[in-house]
């Protein structure tokens, strides 16, 4: 299992779950050609490649970083300016990813090396206060960002649904659109297999020990800091690369796409949802969760409908789609009492040590 | 040659002197055993000469270099090996997977991304071959903090091992382990005394393990050397009966 790292599911019911999200995801263009799906599809390919690259700092080195939709914003921008400013070539997306995905990587830098070799809580703090100036410096900057606003822009001619590929594909038509989704979900999917072949690899292995005993790690002659900020810059890389994917797809950036702060908690929650410290837990907490906020409120309609219908009392108010919310929450303190170890860690039904 | 040598090494903990002014040097081929009562500041030694603390005063010196500003990692990579007192280790990777990752720091693969680690075939054989000189060879894939104390004890020898240091210092390597235990850790540093370019200090309470083992005595006593000589002479002279032993001169028991 060479593309795997050696490093498989290690569950059957993992892996059907994880086969049938991706067998899903790859065939949602010709599936559920519709707008809505193909937005909720490319999120999820998008997210999982962001949760995995949270996951390789928490799960893997146990640090905790609030700086993650900065990186993410980073990789966004870029290429919303870039292209922006440049016009729609891809001479501007280039661009874009040669200066974003630096820039990420040189923040992350700087912010390891300075903060990276004390207590984990000051790198938390750090980056709580890095991400909060760069929220400001985004929308204060507006003659570059576009502000509260953002930036919307054009892709190159090949990207628009306008072009056309294949008319009628069994009813579908393939175009521009579809070819942009692909590009994200094979980027994404690259992306995860790269991650999971890091953690894998025997710079990996020094993350987890410094996650269980970094005064040890320290002892047998591991400069842990640089192990630390080396992860910490492959994530900031890896999460830049998947703002420029959110980007690309949404054709805008802006504050509450890319930066919030409310980002940076769904993922915080997909991470633990789906399991840390797995990798697989990112495609998994990613496609739960999206799902969720995508179509929860649909299915409570059906249900509060249902319901009322059937003459029962107090549900219908308890399942209407305004209450949603309530029930996202819910669902996810129930996710997270129940699965500790996160859908992974229960699936492979073990509190095993990962040797 | 390996050379090690503290320079009037001192450190303070607010107003306590945890070790006072302790000048000394050890030799390739010697095993010296460092005793006194508990808190004579023997650890602390220990810690000031691996790079765990930083002295206030005075400097370790190591192979002819001053390396009382060098990190820890740095002095275990230039041949420091230290097994701790307190067992100190990765309490959720398998047995075989601590040892691993000493070699793996020995081997000097520190930053390789790219290659999975079960294709460094080396790196785990070279584990389970040390594993098997500590006899935990058959407790490999379990947890690390599922080991008998004895074995973590066992475990904590075997991360040193691995390092192939030039210095092994051992802290207390057999305490709390039981009676069967001890064997294995003793035979293994009877063993390391047999390559005579190394340096081996072992800090031990039991007189009977220091007796049978040691080249060389130093007592520490309130965080001051207070003796220093051939083991004979050493435990029988009346500062040792005194501050070690706890017997009052004059009142000298068999
Ligand atoms: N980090 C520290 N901060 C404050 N005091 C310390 C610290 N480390 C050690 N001490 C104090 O220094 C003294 C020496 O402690 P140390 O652990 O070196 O003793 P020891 O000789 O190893 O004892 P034992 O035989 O019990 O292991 C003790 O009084 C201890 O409380
Ligand atoms: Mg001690």
């Amino acid at each position: 299992m060479i593309i795997l790292s050696g490093d498989p599911p290690r569950s059957r019911a993992l892996s059907i779950l994880l086969i049938a999200i991706i067998v899903a995801l790859a065939a949602v263009p010709f599936l559920f050609p519709g707008a809505k799906a193909m937005n909720v599809a490319s999120k999820i390919c998008i997210f999982a490649a962001l949760v995995a690259s949270y996951d390789l700092l928490l799960g893997y080195t146990g640090t905790v970083s609030f700086a993650h939709t900065m990186f993410y914003g980073i990789g966004s921008y870029a290429i919303a300016i870039a292209l922006y400013g440049m016009g729609p070539s891809w001479a501007a997306i280039a661009v874009g990813i040669a200066v974003g995905l630096p820039l990420a990587a040189l923040l992350a830098l700087g912010i390891g090396l300075f903060s990276l070799r004390v207590e984990a809580i000051f790198f938390a703090m750090i980056t709580l206060a890095v991400a909060s100036a760069f929220l400001v410096l985004a929308s204060q900057l507006s003659w570059l960002t576009g502000g509260e606003d953002g930036r919307s822009f054009q892709l190159p001619e090949l990207l628009r649904p306008g072009t056309v590929f294949v008319k009628d594909f069994f009813g579908v038509s393939i175009n521009g659109r579809t070819l942009t989704y692909y590009i994200v979900f094979f980027a994404s999917a690259a992306m995860i297999l790269g991650l999971l072949r890091v953690v894998n690899s025997p710079f990996g292995r020094v993350l987890q020990a410094v996650r269980e005993n970094r005064f040890r790690a320290e002892a047998l002659g591991y400069r842990t800091v640089f192990h630390l900020t080396y992860a910490n810059c492959l994530a900031a890389v890896v999460a830049a690369s998947a703002g420029v994917l959110n980007a690309m797809w949404l054709r805008y950036a802006g504050p509450d796409t890319s930066l919030s702060f409310a980002i940076m908690l769904d993922i915080l929650l997909m991470v633990v949802i789906g399991g840390m410290g797995t990798m697989y837990g990112a495609v998994i907490g990613a496609a739960v969760f999206i799902l969720a906020q995508n179509y929860l409120q649909a299915l409570m309609g059906v249900a509060s409908n249902a319901a009322a219908e059937a003459g029962l009392p107090l549900l219908p108010g308890l399942l209407h789609p305004d209450r949603w919310l309530l029930w996202l929450g819910l669902l996810f303190v129930a996710s997270v009492y129940f699965f500790p170890t996160g859908i992974v860690g229960r699936l492979r039904g073990v509190t095993r040590p990962k040797s | 040659m390996t050379t090690l040598e503290t320079q009037n090494l001192t450190i303070r903990f607010g107003g306590h002197v945890a070790v006072n002014a302790v000048s000394c040097a050890f030799r390739p081929g010697e095993l010296t055993a460092i005793v006194g009562p508990n808190g004579a500041g023997k650890t602390t030694y220990f810690n000031l000469i691996s790079g765990q603390l930083r002295p206030s005063e005075g400097s370790v010196l190591f192979d002819g270099q001053d390396i009382t500003n060098l990190s820890a990692p740095l002095r275990t990579r230039a041949g420091l090996g230290r097994a701790f007192q307190l067992t100190n280790l990765f309490p959720n990777l398998s047995v075989e997977e601590n040892v691993r990752l000493a070699v793996q720091a020995h081997s000097g693969t520190q930053y390789d991304m790219l290659r999975p680690w079960r294709t460094r075939r080396d790196l785990i054989e070279r584990a389970d071959a040390i594993l098997d000189s500590v006899a935990l060879g058959a407790r490999r894939d379990v947890a690390a903090t599922a080991l008998s104390h004895g074995d973590q004890r066992k475990l904590e020898v075997a991360l040193m091992m691995a390092l192939q240091p030039k210095v092994y210092m051992f802290d207390e390597p057999t305490a709390g382990m039981s009676v069967d235990e001890v064997p294995v850790v003793l035979d293994l540093i009877a063993r390391l005394k047999n390559d005579a370019s190394k340096i081996i200090l072992l800090v031990e309470h039991k007189m009977d393990v220091v007796r049978s083992l040691a080249d060389r005595i130093i007592v520490l006593h309130n965080g001051q050397l207070v003796a220093d000589g051939k083991p004979a002479e050493v435990i029988a002279s009346p500062i040792v009966q005194e501050a070690y032993l706890g017997i009052a001169p004059g009142k000298n028991a068999a």
